[in-house]
């Protein structure tokens, strides 16, 4: 790849700050939807049927709240939201504002994603905390989260994953990184160098990324077997 | 210890009303190990897990070590709870901690203070014989291994009241006798109350004070353990205890009969031995004494808890009068007869 960027040396440093805006983007909004989202995905499992913080109202509202939000087309949830972007950060273009609809469109996958992982956990364990007189922020804090952090580290890396695929779109409307690049040389430019090696990049970091989820994962998993 | 009122649990599923309890009124003694015996579906589940309100009752009243448990609110019952143990048949320990930390647990949600938890701890690891583990995660461990760290963790709090919830039922009989003995000791160093639901009868026989029997949602029989073995009262009863200790014998020899000369009576008894009688020579000072004669169609000899326990089904031949001196004699003994055949 370096050979092939040799000759262009303002090839390689446009991939290279494309590179660095995405990753900016995809781990800025992987922290920021967790922030939201995790909270979110907690309140959806515990407040289910027959759990520790059973309430119906609240459940169902939310869950549908969540159902909307990813009904809708990532593309078009960038377009939607742009007003609030401006309002937020004062722009609507750039690696900043792309954060926004990064952001919020991941909190509601996130909330899912965490709410599937703690439904795994057995109700028995549940029960025996509760026998104890735990109350429920030292259920969800002892036994909720520390028994699902494997299935929720893989959960990190899927939602990464996926802002990275989303990033690449935010990129098309201008969002910077590695998405605005191929866009720009790549489609509207006929470059076709540019256009495959920023492919060959989100390779890596997607590659990069899963197995930085697993390897986590799978040391946990192994020192608790 | 625990006083059970006009225990009713009506459950609502998909539609329907399902009577899981229906009016139980029992009461546990300080310091005894009392056991539920019942089929699966029986309600034995639902009635130790109303002790701890893991379920709400739909009426009546339970009172633990003097508090009305059911009249709580969300945080003396949570306070409450931390004075009552459980163990459960999955055992539920937390795969994301070692040994040592299970144990620590109830003692963080207690809000202990480190260093004293910390030494609590490994006092509890030493009682059930884990020290070495204290390193290890669940899943390193043997199903009885596991049990020893419930127990731990139940004692943890220093508990007046154990719950087990067949607590053995999904271990091997030697890891089971095992985990029983551990009970059986705990108990008695620490004068500890434990209720223990199960279905195996040999649970109950092995550590059980006393038991009730429950079926079909109701309590049908409450008693010594001994008594109940030597007595059941209820078919329910009768099938569980005849599955652990076995009173019948062929039926063709209720109705064979030993030759005998006109003035000689004949009748077939069952003779059951509790505790100290059943170590005295009674039968052959019975035969000297009324000038008998005895065919032994059956025996066998138990161990219930600490006490000896048997029954023999004889067949005894001698003159009529003297035949029920002599049977008179053996109750004034101390021993239960049961006949089973005149002739």
């Amino acid at each position: 790849m370096l050979e092939l960027l040799g000759n262009n040396s303002w090839m390689a440093e446009a991939v290279l700050l494309a590179t660095w805006e995405t990753i900016y983007m995809v781990l800025t909004s992987t922290v920021l939807s967790y922030l939201f989202g995790l909270p979110l995905g907690i309140i959806l499992v515990t407040t289910a049927e027959n759990h520790i913080l059973e309430n119906r109202a609240l459940n169902q509202v939310l869950g549908s709240i969540v159902n909307a939000a990813r009904s809708i087309p990532f593309i078009i949830f960038l377009i939607l939201l742009i007003p609030l972007t401006r309002f937020l950060i004062g722009t609507s273009i750039g690696t900043v504002a792309s954060i926004v609809p990064l952001t919020l469109a991941a909190i509601p996958f996130v909330a899912r994603i965490v709410e599937t992982s703690l439904k795994e956990i057995e109700q028995g364990l549940i029960e025996a905390a509760i026998s104890m007189g735990a109350n429920a922020w030292q259920i969800i804090g002892k036994v909720l989260l520390p028994e699902a952090t494997p299935s929720l580290l893989l959960g990190v890396a899927i939602t990464a994953i996926n802002l990275v695929g989303y990033s690449a779109m935010a990129g098309i409307v201008g969002g910077g990184g590695l998405g605005t690049l191929a866009y720009y040389y790549g489609y509207q430019r006929y470059e076709d160098t540019v256009m495959w090696i920023t492919v060959i990049v989100l390779i890596i970091l997607v590659q990069g990324m899963q197995m930085l989820g697993d390897n986590l994962a799978n040391k946990i998993v192994n020192k608790r077997r | 210890m625990i006083e059970i009122k006009n225990l009713s649990k009506i459950y609502f599923a998909s539609g329907q009303e399902i009577l899981a309890l229906d009016n139980v009124n029992l009461r546990v003694q300080k310091g005894e190990i009392f056991g539920i015996i019942g089929l699966s579906g029986a309600g034995k589940s639902t009635l130790i897990r109303c002790i701890n309100m893991l379920e709400k009752p739909t009426r009546g009243s339970i009172t633990v070590d003097g508090r009305k448990i059911t009249l709580l609110d969300k945080r003396e019952l949570r306070l409450a709870r931390q004075k009552i143990g459980m163990i459960f048949q999955q055992f539920n320990l937390l795969s994301s901690r070692t040994v040592f930390d299970n144990v620590l647990f109830p003692l963080e949600i207690a809000g202990a203070p480190r260093q004293e938890a910390a030494r609590r701890v490994q006092e509890l690891l030493e009682l059930v014989g884990l020290t070495d583990k204290a390193g290890m995660y669940p899943a390193q461990l043997s199903g009885g291994q596991k049990q020893r760290v419930g127990i731990a963790r139940a004692l943890a709090n220093g508990p007046k009241l154990l719950l087990s919830d067949e607590a053995t039922s999904a271990l091997d009989p030697q890891t089971t006798r095992s985990i029983l003995k551990l009970l059986k000791d705990i108990n008695r160093q620490f004068h500890l109350t434990i209720l223990l639901i199960t279905h195996d009868m040999n649970v109950i026989k092995e550590v059980c004070d006393r038991v009730a029997v429950i079926d079909n949602s109701r309590i049908v029989e409450v008693g010594h353990v001994l008594e109940v073995f030597s007595n059941p009262q209820t078919p329910t009863s009768h099938s569980f205890v005849n599955a652990v200790i076995s009173r019948d014998f062929p039926g063709e020899l209720l109705h064979s009969t030993t030759e005998r000369s006109g003035d000689i009576a004949s009748k077939l008894i069952r003779v059951s031995f509790i505790g100290a009688s059943a170590g005295q020579p009674l039968i052959s000072s019975m035969i000297r004494r009324y000038n008998l004669d005895v065919n032994i169609i059956y025996g066998n000899i138990d161990r219930i808890k600490d006490t000896p326990f048997g029954n023999l089904t004889l067949e005894v031949l001698g003159h009529p009068g003297l035949l029920q001196e002599a049977l008179d004699y053996l109750r004034g003994e101390g021993l239960e007869i049961e006949v089973l055949r005149n002739a």
